[in-house]
């Protein structure tokens, strides 16, 4: 049983600090989990024993020498989705087999800086596209609660590492929820900042407008933490926002005492699983009781939501995903013109979740469709900002289930991608309007499976959200 | 029937500034193959582009010169479309929201000046560079994402000879506000065409083609007269003009179909989610407006006035700012504006003409130019002699006066030393002595040029022609 690896960042600090333990010992325990359970659980696409001993070492010297960087010789997980120099980068698809990063996005090197140890590629739904991590075109994820069952995604791999004792903590990216999502299924904290918070230079981007990258770890201040460092403008992205970083882990809360936690009315209607509703009141009452007012609000436009999220993430992955053609890196299939190659090697190196998804974004940006589908899809979203926007009028925070249900069996929504699409309900609307969210586990189900609960907090409202969880996770006795 | 065309031009500048479009790699020209290149000009997964504030400011500044409208807000586009010569296979462009509208440019065409409208002025970066071995092909992503600046004229211009000047004019323009370098020969311009025609007197424009990548201006020229008499010819024989791009093949001096319009490419424009609006302020466009260059025309009239030259030099010299600007530098020095004009119009346009040398190219400054026309003035040497050095120092620099002294060449105005060769002249040249005696004018010139032979070129010809005349009793 791995003992180091199934602990949180904060009390792998406290035991680095007192000198009890070193980098290697915390960075030897994860690979010998991984190497125990991964056959099993499938949490990873890449790790590499001689890359993290040998960052790990680099991290002992720079503790011996006297460095105190926040992080230092902390394990971090990595979706497949981001770039780290000299690391593969698949996107768990087979276009990008082969291919080695060439530069940090700039979240790592800022955790770089920080001192963490970026410890291996966690699976994901391919190129971050689906619900379940089943979309990766190397292997399957399982939930470590249940086997049998889906670890959410498409970061699933980073969440199943995490809630399986194979991480410390690990980076998701969510552009619909794929952050969130995987965090209920699996029973851990996901967070989603908001959009422009953390850079996304180095990150392969789905949905431009929409992606964010988070972190998925075991506790609420863990998560403030790896935000923490990796958070702030980047001259890189131009998308990013400048406003200064808060000290999130140092600030959080130990009462909701003043706190005003808005019920989106249309979150808590019909289609939620019983279950599930049952955590969520659960939740409620637990909020309550931590001193929180609570206030009805109304988010009038949600059940545009997924039609909107669909039209525009799928037409900036269009384009994204267009330079994988095989001319530069990654795989190629010759063919008889550089046409015909592009159309071979995307042929064979996209999977079918991509393939339907470029199709649809090629489709609603062509000429004649793109004021009925693109332009109109602008518009809601226009109107789902302001609806959040008159929501924190009066509340400083939403509170909401994250998914309809809990984790789905493997292979049960396999065949019917419509019935996934409309599993991110609660989730997509964040991405949407841009704002930030996190899942903490709120309880479980007759069947032991986790059900997380989500808050949502304007933009740039991240330790409203923290807060809100953190005092949230110690009131549930859940830390 | 008789027909008329009309021509459109959409010209691709490439801007002047030290790194790319969306990245900091260096635009210098001729560099080795994919050396200047990174994550971003390549297209990898992750990379973001970051706009170049100065190609925006270039881009404003061409449109301030062209009497363009500048919006105060602009946005980029991606324009999809797969060609290896694309590394993220979606150009950055600008589609419905371009930095510049309206503007146009003034030309003059067989002595009458005619202003051909613009419709906008947008901002996208270059593609790659696709080199072909024969059995295979390479690709050079150094021009990848260098910032180029499109012009879209209206289809205002109806003979390939509007066409021809509207570039020369532009391209002056644009030199003239130091934008771009307009080197052709490195494809700093680059061209496509729209051309139809239509019955004369009909109020519609006929169906278009276009014509593609034109990297020459004659190019321009030669391949819409092609052009203009095919379509003639193809409705005079009952057939139609389908809308296609065309390719001009220059040796065969002939346009090919290249794609029709069913197979055209729907670009499927949206904006670019990675970067955000342009907002000029009304102070930056301000700023911006108050530090532009003279144009030509103003130049013209000021070197008229301020140097007292004639209107035909004056326009002969703004016509290029770099020769205006050494005009002006001479003319400061030396104080003496139409001597120099002259020097600059006929010794160095020809010079230059017969070196196909850039002004910026040569080696004679303003300074030299200013002495040399001080020492012709002050009469130290003749004309002559000042075009000799003056071609001396034109390809090898250096200064007038010293080149003098080395030489020798200091004209003889020693009145002992002329009256001598004078004496001479006139002791061998008795006939001509008497033909000019008997009123023939044109035999002074003959016994000038004697003196001038005597003198081996260095005499000063003034002074010899009134001894001549002193000494002849006249």
């Amino acid at each position: 049983m791995p003992e180091l690896s199934i602990k949180t960042i904060t009390e792998l600090l406290t035991l680095l600090d007192k000198g009890d333990i070193s980098s290697e010992d915390i960075v030897r325990d994860q690979l010998a989990a991984i190497a125990s359970n991964d056959a099993e659980l499938g949490a990873y696409i890449w790790s590499s024993e001689e890359d993290a001993i040998l960052q790990a070492k680099e991290a002992d010297r720079r503790r011996q020498s006297g460095d105190s960087a926040p992080l230092l010789g902390i394990p971090v997980a990595v979706k497949d989705v981001l770039n780290v120099k000299g690391q593969p980068c698949t996107c768990a698809s087979r276009i990008l087999e082969g291919y080695t990063a060439v530069y940090d996005a700039t979240s790592i090197a800022k955790l770089r800086q920080a001192g963490a140890v970026m410890a291996g590629r966690t699976n994901m739904d391919e190129f971050a596209m689906g619900s379940t991590t089943e979309n990766s075109a190397f292997k399957v994820t399982k939930n470590p609660a249940d086997t049998s069952r889906v670890p959410g995604g498409s970061s699933g791999g980073s969440a199943a590492a995490v809630a399986g004792g194979e991480a410390v903590a690990a980076l998701g990216t969510d552009t619909g929820g794929s952050i969130r999502q995987p965090a209920s299924f699996c029973g851990c904290v996901g967070l989603k900042p908001s959009y422009g918070r953390v850079s996304r230079y180095g990150l392969t981007a789905f949905a431009s407008s929409l992606d964010q990258i988070g972190p998925i770890t075991k506790t609420v201040e863990d998560a403030a933490l790896l935000l923490e460092a990796m958070a702030g403008g980047d001259p890189m992205d131009s998308t990013s926002l400048i406003e200064p970083v808060p000290a999130y882990a140092d600030r959080l809360p130990d009462t909701l005492a003043g706190v005003k936690i808005g019920l989106p009315k249309e979150y808590l209607g019909d289609g939620l699983d019983p279950e599930v509703r049952a955590v969520i009141e659960e939740s409620i009452k637990v909020c309550e009781e931590a001193g929180a007012e609570l206030v009805e609000v109304s988010l009038p436009h949600t059940e545009y939501a997924i039609a909107t999220y669909y039209v525009i993430a799928t037409a900036e992955a269009s384009a994204n995903l267009a330079r994988f053609d095989g001319v530069r890196y990654g795989a190629r299939v010759a063919g008889a013109d550089p046409i015909d190659m592009y159309c071979r090697t995307r042929e064979a190196g996209f999977g079918p979740e991509v393939k339907r998804r470029v199709i649809l974004g090629t489709y609603v940006l062509s000429s004649g469709y793109y004021d009925a589908y693109y332009l109109r899809a602008q518009k809601v979203r226009t109107l789902i900002r302001r609806d959040f926007e008159a929501a924190f009028k009066q509340c400083s925070v939403l509170l909401s289930p994250v998914t309809p249900a809990p984790a789905y069996k493997l292979g049960e929504k396999e065949s019917d991608p419509l019935q996934m699409y409309l599993g991110d309900i609660f989730t997509v609307t964040a991405n949407l309007a841009g704002i930030c969210g996190i899942s903490v586990p709120a309880g479980l189900t007759a069947e032991k499976l986790p059900v997380g609960v989500q808050f949502l907090g304007p933009a740039l409202g991240e330790e409203a959200v923290l807060g809100a969880g953190h005092v949230f996770e110690r009131a549930a006795g859940r830390q | 029937m008789k027909y008329m065309a009309d021509i459109g031009l959409e010209v691709h500048v490439q801007l002047k500034t030290e790194s790319k479009m969306f990245c900091g790699c260096s635009t210098s020209f001729g560099a080795d193959p994919n050396t200047h290149v990174c994550p971003v000009c390549l297209g990898y997964p992750g990379a973001m582009p970051v706009m170049n504030g100065h190609a925006i400011q270039l881009t404003v500044t061409s449109g301030l010169m062209l009497g363009c409208e500048i919006s105060n807000y602009s946005k980029f586009d991606r324009k999809s479309y797969f060609y290896p010569d694309m590394p993220k296979n979606y150009q950055i462009s600008q589609y419905d929201k371009p930095l510049c509208l309206g503007g146009g440019v003034d030309i003059v065409v067989g002595g009458e000046q005619k202003r051909i409208g613009m419709t906008r002025i947008h901002l996208e970066e270059d593609v790659a560079k696709n080199i072909h071995f024969g059995d295979c092909s390479g690709i050079d992503f150094n021009r990848a994402g260098i910032p180029l600046m499109e012009i879209v004229s209206e289809p205002e211009m109806h003979r390939p000879e509007e066409a021809f000047a509207y570039l020369l004019a532009l391209k002056r323009i644009l030199q003239y506000a130091d934008v771009s370098d307009c080197n052709l020969e490195e494809g700093n311009i680059r061209c496509d065409v729209n051309c139809s025609v239509r019955p004369e007197g009909s109020a519609e424009l006929g169906t278009k083609a276009e014509i593609k990548n034109l990297n020459t201006f004659k190019g321009v020229l030669n391949s819409l007269k092609y052009e203009i008499d095919r379509q003639v010819e193809e409705l005079e024989s009952g057939g139609t003009i389908v809308q296609e791009t065309r390719r001009w093949d220059a040796d065969a001096g002939m346009t090919y179909s290249m794609r029709t319009k069913e197979y055209a490419h729907d670009y499927r424009y949206f904006p670019e989610p990675d970067l955000m609006p342009v907002v000029l302020e009304e102070h930056q466009v301000a700023e911006l407006r108050d530090s532009l260059p003279e144009l030509p025309a103003a130049k013209k009239a000021r070197f008229v006035s301020e140097y007292g030259i004639p209107e035909y030099d004056a326009g002969v010299l703004s016509a290029d700012r770099k020769v205006a600007d050494f005009f002006e530098a001479t003319a400061r020095l030396c104080g003496k504006a139409k001597s120099a004009s002259n020097m600059i119009m006929t010794e160095m346009m020809r010079l230059m003409g017969e070196t196909e040398m850039d002004i910026d190219q040569v080696k004679i400054t303003p300074e030299a130019l200013a002495e040399l026309v001080s020492l012709q003035e002050g009469r130290t040497i003749n004309s002559n002699t000042a075009r000799e050095i003056f071609a001396e120092l034109f390809n090898n620099g250096g200064m007038p006066a010293s080149i003098v002294e080395e030489r020798g060449l200091g004209q003889v105005s020693d009145e002992g030393a002329i009256v001598e060769m004078v004496d001479k002249v006139i002791a061998e040249n008795q006939k001509s002595v008497d033909d000019y005696k008997a009123g023939k004018e044109a035999a002074l010139k003959f016994l000038i040029g004697q003196v001038m032979r005597h003198s081996k070129g260095k005499a000063d010809p003034q002074l010899a022609a009134s001894k001549l005349k002193e000494r002849m009793g006249n």
